[in-house]
């Protein structure tokens, strides 16, 4: 179960997920990147950790302006 | 002529001023969009109901006359070749292994909407942003103080949407990079 869980998680790269996340602020996923991009965050504790400092990033660029 | 008002403008210049250095990268020239922006918020101050905050409402009209600006100076060449090589995506492969993997791993910031309540995290912010190479700052001010779409942008910039995204991306990663060296690494967990 573990290989078959890392075997979906990586169907998409750390650079893929990484670029995939910020493109999301302006762009939508595809239901089906987002399936492979979920898949990819549930096994990585690191693109978990990319995803919550990019949403950081924006509240606190929307700090900086108000 | 309300004395308030006026005190409000004169606290606020020095953000505006600076937002508009970081995207036009051209203090003589912020200074005359700054000025303009004071100019017509004091012309139309009946305009301002106080719905939202002075800054907002000022920030409002910066962002116009910032526009105005990169408009007039789009038409110089030099910052479209640039912005072509801002918008390339090899320099990103030191970030990552052959496999895609990351080589520098995010760390965990721990619980970092803390430090939105204290100045030095916005001073260090500022410190960031004026570290980006001059176009990526001036897209990524566009799209996240100014609040413009991506389409917006694509078309003032004349880029495509794809150098639109590799921009952001490029800043977003350069910024996240800054912040964990500079404040997340060192007092962020304190």
């Amino acid at each position: 179960m573990n290989a078959f869980r890392h075997a979906i998680g990586h169907l998409v790269s750390c650079k893929d997920v990484s670029r995939l996340l910020s493109q999301e602020q302006e762009k939508p996923m595809s239901w089906w990147t987002r399936v492979k991009v979920n898949w990819h965050l549930a096994v990585c504790s690191m693109c978990r950790a990319f995803d919550k400092q990019l949403r950081f990033l924006r509240e606190a660029m929307r700090r900086y302006r108000t | 002529m309300n004395p308030d008002f006026l005190k409000e403008l004169e606290v606020q210049r020095g953000y505006l001023l600076r937002v508009a250095r970081l995207q036009l990268r051209d203090t003589a020239l912020a200074e005359d969009v700054v000025q303009d922006t004071l100019a017509a918020a004091l012309a139309a101050q009946d305009g301002f109901t106080g719905k939202s905050s002075v800054k907002t409402w000022l920030t409002g009209i910066l962002k116009h006359k910032i526009v105005d600006a990169i408009r007039r100076k789009q038409r110089e060449p030099v910052a479209v070749s640039t912005l072509d090589e801002e918008a390339d995506l090899e320099d990103f492969e030191g970030l990552f292994k052959e496999n895609g993997a990351w080589s520098a791993p995010p760390a965990d910031w721990g619980d970092p909407e803390q430090s939105l309540s204290r100045q030095q995290f916005f001073d260090i912010m500022q410190f960031c942003l004026e570290k980006l190479p001059p176009n990526t700052a001036r897209v990524f001010m566009m799209r996240e103080v100014m609040e413009l779409e991506s389409d917006e942008i694509c078309k003032e910039l004349t880029i495509t949407a794809n150098n639109l995204w590799v921009i952001l991306y490029r800043a977003r990663m350069s910024l996240r990079e800054c912040l964990e060296l500079n404040w997340f690494g060192k007092r962020g967990q304190a």
